[in-house]
């Protein structure tokens, strides 16, 4: 077959060298860190999460701040499944679990997507406020402040316990990471996809060529829902307890600002972002567990101020600083 | 799908508006409108600043609802369907600032018309780039308004006047019954405008083209008929012949020109 010379011009056609890069360090850590494995797992579904507002944020441009809502929604719906259901069986639970956080975040994308800019990002903050409260109130269901007891999973396809070292959470979100990774990757790089940076870049012109626009956000956040809700779940049953705080604007905040180090609209913004953040706080509440959000906050003004684009765009811009053009 | 049985006749108009009307407040912007385009036709819409003819084209696309009146596309009345699906039953536009994806390339900017128009944007599995059909027809587009030689370029790289000719590649990449020009040579350099109007003039014979424009040299190369609207309404509509003999119409453009001038000094 004939190669037109325009042939493959959009974007990330095949899997360069690096995107091989995270998953090798995430095998690696699981031999060199055996000690760190829960730090592991819990790095790993906070990617899970940022990437699935990746989704929406950096794809579709939709600023929530309101993403744990669908994040906690998937949390308390695997571990109410297992504490009070008696269903423990993880994959199953997990899969519920998404699809829950997935309705959940149609109906309110249903609604909260007819408005935009501040509107739109206050409306994305109350529906986490009011899932909070309500989770707060449904004590015997919730646990309310003290968390949600009593979540026992069964062992992973009936063979691996949940062991406590956290090898079997690691490997487990490792590989629902990588499943939702390879969907991500798809859907982003599909028509749909374009479509959403169409959206992002210019939404008068998306309407104007004849997208229905609304259409598309909706089923891109459905989709970051229920992303995020695996992600909710995945701690969950890892950690085998649910507390309030995974509803939290706190989280929510926390997920935009890994985000946001790590650069959006990159997929793998996630991958660098979520163990940036974590791995600092981890470090910097060692060194001095009263200052460590200091150093959180001095890495964010730097990243704003001399990497708007966050690490990845400071990546790519050192590359052709560099000359090398390999893309 | 419904078919209106006006396929053979060229007399039955491809877009149609009667008395449309609409005002912000005591501002009226359209004063009871009428205008049809038939098949084929070429016709220009002039008249001073502040005439109501962006509004025109903003109410006829759906992007402004109209206070009253009835706009029917190829006989079907659209007055009140939303924008995208006036657009898949063929009315497409151009706008009159440039209104672009300026993050993406030359070539994914008309991809995106063309997937939209062939309905794949809902396709979430397939890869965008794996659509060779979609991206040679786009850099067909492209060589048609001369601008194969940037489809890797950033959109925001080009300069203006080129970024007008993406504007007119998009929205051919629609494949319009009726297509709305809005001002599509403003802040195009005179030494490239005949490439859009080469482009304007190489459209199929069938579609309807409705053209807003301000430089009377492309007007009268292009139109075969003229309305002139002044503060939303109709002062008249003719031929080239007709409009330019018209002392009214005369009146109205020479007090614009003397405050045009007056105003660039």
């Amino acid at each position: 077959m004939e190669q037109p010379a325009y042939q493959n011009p959009l974007r990330t056609a095949a899997v360069l060298p690096a995107e091989l890069l995270p998953w090798l360090a995430a095998g690696l850590g699981f031999f060199l860190f055996p000690d760190y494995l829960q730090l592991g797992s819990q790095i790993l579904i906070m990617v899970l999460f940022a990437m699935s507002l990746d989704m929406i944020l950096g794809y579709a441009g939709i600023v929530s701040l309101g993403h744990a809502a669908l994040f906690g929604t998937g949390a308390y719906t695997a571990g109410i499944l297992s504490a009070h259901v008696g269903w423990s069986e993880p994959l199953s639970g997990l899969v519920i679990a998404g699809l829950v956080a997935g309705a959940v975040g149609f109906v309110c994308g249903a609604v909260i997507l007819y408005t935009r800019g501040l509107t739109l990002l206050m409306l994305t903050l109350a529906v986490t406020i009011l899932l909070q409260e309500l989770a707060n109130e449904q004590e015997h269901w919730t646990g309310g402040d003290d968390g949600l007891q009593g979540v026992v999973m069964e062992p992973l396809f009936g063979v691996f316990e949940f062991d406590l070292y956290g090898q079997t959470a690691y490997l487990y979100a490792l590989a629902v990471l990588f499943i939702m990774f390879l969907a991500a990757r798809a859907i982003v790089n599909s028509s749909f996809g374009q479509s959403l940076r169409g959206i992002r870049e210019n939404e008068r012109r998306m309407h104007a060529i004849g997208c229905p626009v609304y259409r598309q956000m909706l089923r891109a956040y459905t989709i970051a829902a229920v992303m995020a809700g695996v992600a909710g779940g995945l701690l969950a049953q890892t950690t085998e307890f649910v507390a309030l705080d995974v509803l939290s604007f706190e989280r929510s905040g926390d997920v935009m600002i890994m985000l946001i180090l790590g650069g959006t609209g990159r997929l793998y913004g996630a991958f660098v972002g979520a163990p940036l953040y974590m791995i600092l706080q981890d470090q910097l509440a060692r060194l001095s567990p009263e200052y460590w959000l200091f150093g959180i906050g001095a890495l964010l003004v730097a990243t704003i101020l001399y990497a708007p684009e966050g690490m990845l765009g400071l990546a790519a811009r050192c590359r052709a600083w560099l000359g090398r053009e390999d893309g | 799908m419904l078919r209106s049985g006006n396929t053979l006749t060229g007399n039955t108009p491809l877009l149609e508006v009667r008395d449309l009307c609409k005002s912000f407040g005591a501002l009226v912007v359209a004063d009871g409108v009428s205008l049809a385009l038939r098949p084929g036709a070429r016709h220009a819409l002039i008249g001073p600043n502040g005439a109501g003819k962006t509004t025109l084209v903003n109410l006829i696309t759906g992007t402004v609802q109209p206070s009253g009146g009835v706009i029917l596309l190829d006989g079907h009345d659209i007055t009140y369907w939303p924008q995208a699906r006036r657009v898949k039953r063929g009315l497409a536009r151009t706008f009159q600032i440039n209104t672009l994806f300026r993050g993406l390339s030359v070539l994914e900017n008309v991809c995106m018309a063309v997937s939209e128009r062939r309905s794949l944007s809902a396709r979430l599995w397939r890869r965008a780039d794996g659509r060779g059909d979609v991206i040679a027809e786009a850099m067909e587009l492209l060589e048609s308004v001369k601008l194969d030689d940037d489809a890797q370029r950033q959109v925001r790289e080009l300069p203006y006047g080129r970024q007008r000719l993406v504007e007119l590649a998009i929205a051919l990449g629609l494949h319009p019954k009726v297509l709305l020009l809005d001002e599509p040579a403003a802040g195009v350099p005179s030494t490239e405008s005949h490439v859009l109007l080469e482009a304007v003039e190489a459209l199929p014979e069938s579609i309807a083209v409705l053209m807003i424009e301000h430089d009377m040299d492309i007007v009268f190369r292009f139109a075969q008929r003229i309305t002139v609207l002044v503060s939303g309404a109709i002062l008249t509509e003719g031929t080239p012949a007709e409009v330019g003999a018209d002392p009214r119409v005369r009146e109205v453009y020479l007090g614009e020109n003397v405050e045009l001038h007056g105003g660039r000094r």
